[in-house]
């Protein structure tokens, strides 16, 4: 099995253990002298082992990358990574004297590509990329196809102008073949440079969207193509284009649909996970993989599966599964797709080293760099005017630059270009270097000076700013008054549509793919104040707030219709009215299969919650002169009864955790004492 | 209405007056006569008329809205009764898109207007400001369509929201808004 794997791995059967393996022959002719304290068995476990040690020194590069800051705020990681790959390359062929390892494109399209599609699929802003579709759909379909012919017919152009070597023999189908594997705008390099340029979210979702949705109209053109140049040129009919045609259809319609599939696979599975919390992970990796190998055996495009059911699915994973299971994905996710980078970077750099697979031809590569500039600019500029016509919020010059500007070619490219049949394509050894040369230079050159550009047009940047209620509340009604005029106008627009399908998903999908308990309190409002609440929190006792570790209270924190008031921490310190500190409450009595992560956060709460003291008037802003910055719980609520001070109950005669419990229950509010919070006063809040 | 002379008449002054242009105030005047049930005026019953709008959790805010002396330009508070048709264009004129060849003035003046009839919605009593009693009464609304979600936690909501707003405009902190410091243009902007 093992010798089996190592092809696949891309490391060639005799590798660096060549000397090893003949040793070991020779010792099997031999009986063995005497027992053997130590036995070098190399060459079992020789496939893991260099895949780990791999990844073992991209990681490691990493750690030394990042150790010198200016480094890395001037240069992309992934310029860094490929000149390290350059280097390792170098090393290797001067030892082996032939190059060992290099980026298969198996291996690349089955374990390297797909993580990093998963984590863009399933992190992706699901409402900005839907606001931006239309852009989007444009730039990949149309953009990509007008990219591919005029690249292809360029340079069969000068070929036919006598600008290339007569070396190259290629004719007008391999020339568009190699244009339209040349010509799309790769997701990797896309994600690896713009993370580190921060342009505003509508650009990026522009650029990226285009970048996963072009997969489709790149798998149809290079298959389309292939089997014309397998084929013959002269058995090509009518028919055959036409085909093709609808054969783009068929790849990315089918393609998102395997997807959608899967992504309700995917939740509905995650309904029934309450027991089994554990395998929650689990599960979402594997259907996404799943989704992501059905769609490359059937041929349709796999990148638009993942994303699609990373899209799908999000909403009612996150709203299924434990708060655990959601952290374990999310950082999973994170870890294996930056791990899948690096790897794809470093042996990028790695397989240009090996220069029996590569012959220059100066034309071609000159020629091609300079088209695919020409026309991304060309192309970007006609579709944006055409676009400008339909958006609401034009997109302008700068942001045309940064988008023709920010076409990188990545692994993708290559790892087709590699897949090419040598006796079809004959002039494969040429495509291959000008490949390399063409993602080398935009991803080191044009990731090396996209800052700057960006700084030196002023290009809107993003601001990470923190998720507010007031934004989410604004957004709704937005949204609903939108709707309503829409509706009021008779015009079924964009709004209306998002509004249908809003009304749909809450009536049917939401009941049958969400949890009991996810469903009734699924609302977006709620989301954000909880994580408010909870963050704040956190931060609170992060900075060293008195905990009581009240393990006797057992809070979730969904509303329920039967909340007993005498459990509820709310009603616990509420006065009367809405002085609400946090709006806990709890869902039944019965603790079994509660999630213990979640009590104990709020035992952390209820612990550091204060009691407002009851006062005349508002007078927050001496309330808050005088609150430590260490109480942002508060602030979140607490309008009216907020007092001067707040209390919490430090009792020295009972142990802290019943205090809250007896206090109220005996109802001997006054005859306990209650000390005043001891934290330093804070500064002023902002 | 009469010959079709004063009719082009009037719709060129509707045209100077909101800036939609004749074709789309001809579309316009369709769907009036249509919501009227070819009268001249709509009143607020004719909204039930429109389906779809019964399933919008804000939907009286938005019907008033329509209504609002202050959004029809006629009086500081108050409701009319009825809109004829050029009441229910200067209504339509807030959603109108920002056009490019605007200056920085009409621009900015554009998007006062906007967020002044946003302001005049949450603004229920007229009196220029939004009180926390007001608020919370919008977030309710928006959270009527969830039955599971209690007006007491609505509350609670509403509260933290205004609590937030109040941290982000400095030094101040006042149970009310108004509407200077209602600063949410990004997003306006984009929506509208």
């Amino acid at each position: 099995m093992l010798p089996a794997t190592l092809p696949l791995l891309g490391m060639p059967l005799s590798g660096a253990g060549a000397g090893v393996a003949d040793g070991a022959a020779g010792e099997s002719v031999l009986p063995p002298a005497g027992l053997a304290l130590l036995r070098w068995q190399w060459h079992e476990v020789e496939a893991p082992y260099l895949v780990a040690v791999w990844i073992l020194v991209a990681s490691l590069a990493k750690i030394v990358f990042h150790l010198s800051r200016k480094v890395t705020s001037v240069v992309p990681e992934s310029c860094l990574l490929i000149l390290l790959g350059l280097v390792l390359g170098g090393i290797v062929l001067a030892v082996a004297k032939k190059a060992e390892y290099q980026l298969e494109p198996g291996t690349f399209f089955l374990f390297l590509l797909p993580p990093i599609v998963l984590d863009s699929g399933y992190f992706m802003p699901s409402r900005l990329f839907f606001d931006n579709l239309g852009a989007i759909l444009t730039y990949a379909v149309v953009g990509t196809l007008w990219n591919s012919f005029t690249t292809g017919a360029a340079l069969w152009g000068i070929q036919q102008a006598g600008l290339m070597a007569p070396t190259v023999r290629a004719g007008l189908l391999d020339f568009l073949l190699f244009g339209s594997l040349i010509s799309a705008v790769d997701p990797v390099a896309v994600l690896a440079v713009f993370e580190e340029v921060h342009v505003n979210e509508t650009l990026f979702i522009i650029v990226f969207g285009e970048s996963l949705l072009n997969d489709a109209v790149t798998v149809v053109l290079y298959k389309v193509y292939n089997s014309f140049v397998e084929m013959g040129s002269v058995n090509v009919q009518a028919i055959d284009y036409v085909k093709g045609v609808a054969s783009l259809f068929v790849v990315s319609l089918g393609g998102a649909a395997v997807g959608l599939v899967f992504a309700f696979l995917l939740a509905l599975t995650t309904r029934f996970t309450k027991r089994v919390r554990i395998i929650e992970p689990l599960l979402v990796f594997l259907l996404a993989y799943a989704a992501y190998l059905t769609a490359e055996m059937a041929s349709l495009s796999a990148i638009l599966a993942v994303t699609m059911c990373g899209v799908g699915c999000k909403k009612y994973v996150e709203a299924n599964i434990s708060h655990k299971s959601r952290t374990a994905v999310k950082y999973t996710m994170k870890t294996l797709a930056s791990c899948a980078e690096t790897v794809i970077f470093m042996l990028l750099g790695i397989s240009a080293v090996d220069s029996s697979k590569w012959a220059w031809d100066t034309g071609l590569v000159l020629g091609t760099l300079f088209f695919i500039l020409l026309f991304r600019a060309l192309g970007v500029v006609l579709q944006t005017w055409v676009l400008n016509q339909f958006r609401l919020v034009p997109l302008d010059k700068i942001d045309q630059v940064v988008m023709s500007y920010g076409g990188l070619r990545g692994a993708v490219a290559f790892a087709l270009v590699i897949l090419l049949d040598k006796t079809k394509v004959p002039a494969k050894d040429y495509f291959v270097a000008t490949t390399i040369v063409v993602v080398f230079f935009t991803v080191i050159v044009q990731g090396l000076t996209i800052k700057p550009l960006v700084k030196w047009l002023k290009v809107k940047r993003s601001d990470h700013h923190k998720p507010t209620l007031n934004q989410e509340l604004h957004e709704h009604t937005f949204d609903h008054i939108l709707a309503a005029v829409e509706d009021v106008v008779g015009h079924h627009g964009y709004h209306y549509w998002r509004d249908r399908w809003e009304q749909f998903d809450k009536k049917y999908l939401s009941q049958l793919l969400m949890r009991r308990s996810a469903y009734r309190i699924r609302d977006q409002i709620w989301d954000v104040y909880y994580k408010l609440n909870i963050r704040d929190a956190i931060s609170f006792v992060d900075q060293g707030g008195h905990v009581l570790s009240s393990s006797g209270l057992t809070l979730p924190s969904m509303p329920s219709r039967n909340s007993a008031a005498e459990t509820s921490v709310t009603n616990l310190l509420r006065e009367s009215g809405s002085g609400a500190c946090l709006d806990l409450q709890v869902i039944d009595t019965v603790r079994s299969g509660k999630d213990r992560e979640d009590a104990i956060m709020h035992h952390l709460l209820s612990g550091g919650l204060y009691k407002p003291r009851r006062r005349g008037a508002w007078r927050c802003a001496q309330a808050h002169a005088s609150f430590p910055l260490h109480q942002p719980v508060l602030r979140r609520s607490c309008p009216g009864r907020a007092g001067r001070g707040t209390w919490q109950c430090t009792c020295h005669q009972r142990p802290p955790r019943l205090c809250l419990w007896t206090c109220r229950r005996v109802g001997t509010k006054a005859s306990h004492p209650w000390r005043a919070w001891r934290l330093p006063p804070a500064p002023r809040l902002p | 209405m009469g010959s079709s002379q004063s009719t082009s008449e009037e719709v060129r002054e509707l045209v100077g007056k909101t800036g939609f242009s004749s074709d789309q105030i001809e579309q316009l005047h369709r769907r009036f006569k249509q919501l009227s049930g070819n009268q001249l005026t709509i009143r607020k019953e004719n909204f039930n008329n429109i389906p779809d709008l019964e399933l919008n959790p804000i939907r009286s805010k938005i019907i008033r809205a329509f209504f609002d002396n202050r959004n029809l330009r006629k009086a500081p508070t108050g409701l009319a009764d009825e809109i004829n048709f050029e009441d229910f264009l200067t209504i339509m004129s807030y959603f109108r898109p920002i056009e490019t060849n605007m200056d920085e003035e009409q621009l900015e003046h554009c998007r006062k207007e906007k967020l002044r009839f946003l302001f005049h919605m949450y603004d229920s009593d007229s009196d220029g400001r939004i009180t926390l009693e007001e608020y919370r009464n919008v977030v309710e609304e928006l959270l009527s369509g969830n039955p599971h979600i209690e007006k007491e936690s609505a509350r609670s909501i509403a509260d933290g929201a205004m609590m937030e707003a109040a941290s982000v405009c400095v030094g101040q902190m006042h149970p009310e808004w108004s509407g200077e410091v209602f600063q949410l243009r990004k997003a306006y902007v984009c929506v509208f």
